[in-house]
């Protein structure tokens, strides 16, 4: 990592102001020439991490790919509150089917593309899927694993912010432990989310030796960017799982989204990382560890946590899986 | 309060009147008519960093000659921008006041 000095407009946030740098490190959102995939004037909630997310992520797939491009959209709050009827939002082409198909769609696009190749069309048209964590880790997963194991043209994007939302914020297997959820409520001697597993996608990908899978968070979007800019220089089936809070399903306040997705990543909940070919390449570390009650306060789907008398067994275990997940991916390894 | 449009809606007298029964007349609800707080960008402050550019999810920062301003007609007022910019150059104030 090459040093950056920081400078004198760098307070109270650890953004890098994106005009003030020098042309050619902007990113290319900071252009006024951006391509603005997911137009404005789309019905998303306030501050929400989901609309924000994907028009980085497709923004810098088209720039990748000179606008040649084709979106498969998975059933979910992204296409519900693009799209709709008779309105959108979307300047590329654009596909929505079924819940759970999201994959197979693009694996058919991708196909009919490599055919029309085959049969000497001059354009390289590249192919993006993209869903939320339901439709990817629940009713899709079926699909995405085919995509995977067939090692398909396609990039997929899975826009995680763990539950249902769209529908009234029921559980999905993204959903964290101890959440509370619409069909998880914060009753009984365990509220909140079973405390399992939870579906860690971006693991049973990197399981699939896919050619590249990678993590990130709407806070640090320069490294989403470049993250969906190296995605779209591979051939082969790809994966990028993006955390994107939502402040509905969460319960925490509009404006804070941008900082509770900082504090999943500086927490260890969330671990940014790169992986190629089932190996892990590298990892955002954490600038300053902090406890996850920090990330849990905040919202109010952990509110029965903090009650009167707070649930500390709870937030120990959480704090265990952080300090395992920084274990595993070497989020404090600066060495590395 | 002014009804102004932030995208074009299409031309509905264009659409056949012998279709089965379709949607032909859109709400003319704008995204920013919900919201409850204004962010109001103080000029003199305002470096031009552009990180409320970055970090709206809406794209309603459009950008002036020295300072950066706010479509109204699409903000929903959440807040980001002025939790964000890193010049406290924005500030929320509730909508009506």
């Amino acid at each position: 990592m090459s040093f950056q000095p920081v400078k004198f407009y760098q307070t109270g946030t650890f953004t890098v102001g994106n005009r003030l740098l020098p042309a050619e490190e902007r990113s290319v959102q900071a252009s006024a020439k951006r391509f603005n995939s997911l137009n404005s004037g789309h019905r998303a909630c306030q501050g929400c991490g989901e609309a924000l997310g994907a028009r980085y992520a497709i923004d810098a797939a088209m720039e990748a790919t000179h606008g040649q491009l084709i979106c498969a959209n998975a059933t979910g709050c992204l296409e519900v509150f693009s799209t709709p009827y008779p309105e959108t939002s979307w300047q590329v082409p654009w596909i929505h089917s079924l819940f759970g198909n999201t994959a197979a769609v693009a694996t058919g696009i991708a196909a009919a593309l490599k055919v029309k190749r085959l049969k000497g069309a001059d354009r390289d048209v590249r192919v993006v899927a993209q869903g939320g964590d339901g439709g990817t880790t629940d009713i899709g997963f079926g699909c995405l694993s085919g995509m995977f194991e067939r090692n398909d043209d396609v990039l997929y994007i899975c826009y995680d912010n763990g539950g249902y939302m769209n529908t009234g914020i029921q559980r999905s297997s993204a959903t964290p432990p101890a959440a509370r959820t619409a069909t998880t409520m914060a009753v009984g001697p365990e509220p909140g989310n079973v405390f399992g597993q939870g579906k860690f996608l971006p693991a049973i990908a990197v399981a699939h030796e896919i050619p590249y899978v990678a993590t990130a968070t709407v806070a640090d979007l320069r490294d989403l960017e470049g993250k969906v800019r190296r995605a779209m220089e591979i051939r082969g089936a790809r994966y990028i799982h993006i955390l994107v809070p939502c402040p509905l399903g969460w319960g925490t306040a509009s404006h804070e989204t941008i900082q509770i997705a900082r504090l999943a990543k500086e927490t260890g909940l969330f671990p940014v990382f790169e992986a190629e070919h089932g190996e892990l390449t590298s990892s955002l570390k954490i600038r300053k560890q902090v406890p996850v009650e920090e990330y849990l306060r905040p919202q109010k789907r952990y509110a029965h946590l903090f009650g009167k008398q707070p649930k500390v067994d709870v937030i120990a275990r959480l704090q265990a899986l952080a300090d395992r997940n920084i274990r595993r991916y070497g989020l404090l390894d600066f060495d590395q | 309060m002014t009804v102004t449009r932030a995208v074009p809606f299409f031309d509905a007298s264009r659409i056949p009147d012998d279709l089965a029964p379709i949607a032909v007349r859109p709400s003319p609800m704008l995204p920013g008519d919900w919201r409850s707080m204004r962010p109001v960008v103080a000029r003199d402050k305002c470096v031009k960093c552009a990180v409320c550019w970055l970090y709206c999810p809406v794209q309603c920062i459009v950008e002036r000659a020295a300072w950066f301003d706010v479509n109204y007609a699409t903000c929903k007022g959440c807040g980001i921008c002025a939790q964000e910019c890193p010049q406290r150059a924005i500030s929320m104030v509730p909508e009506g006041a």
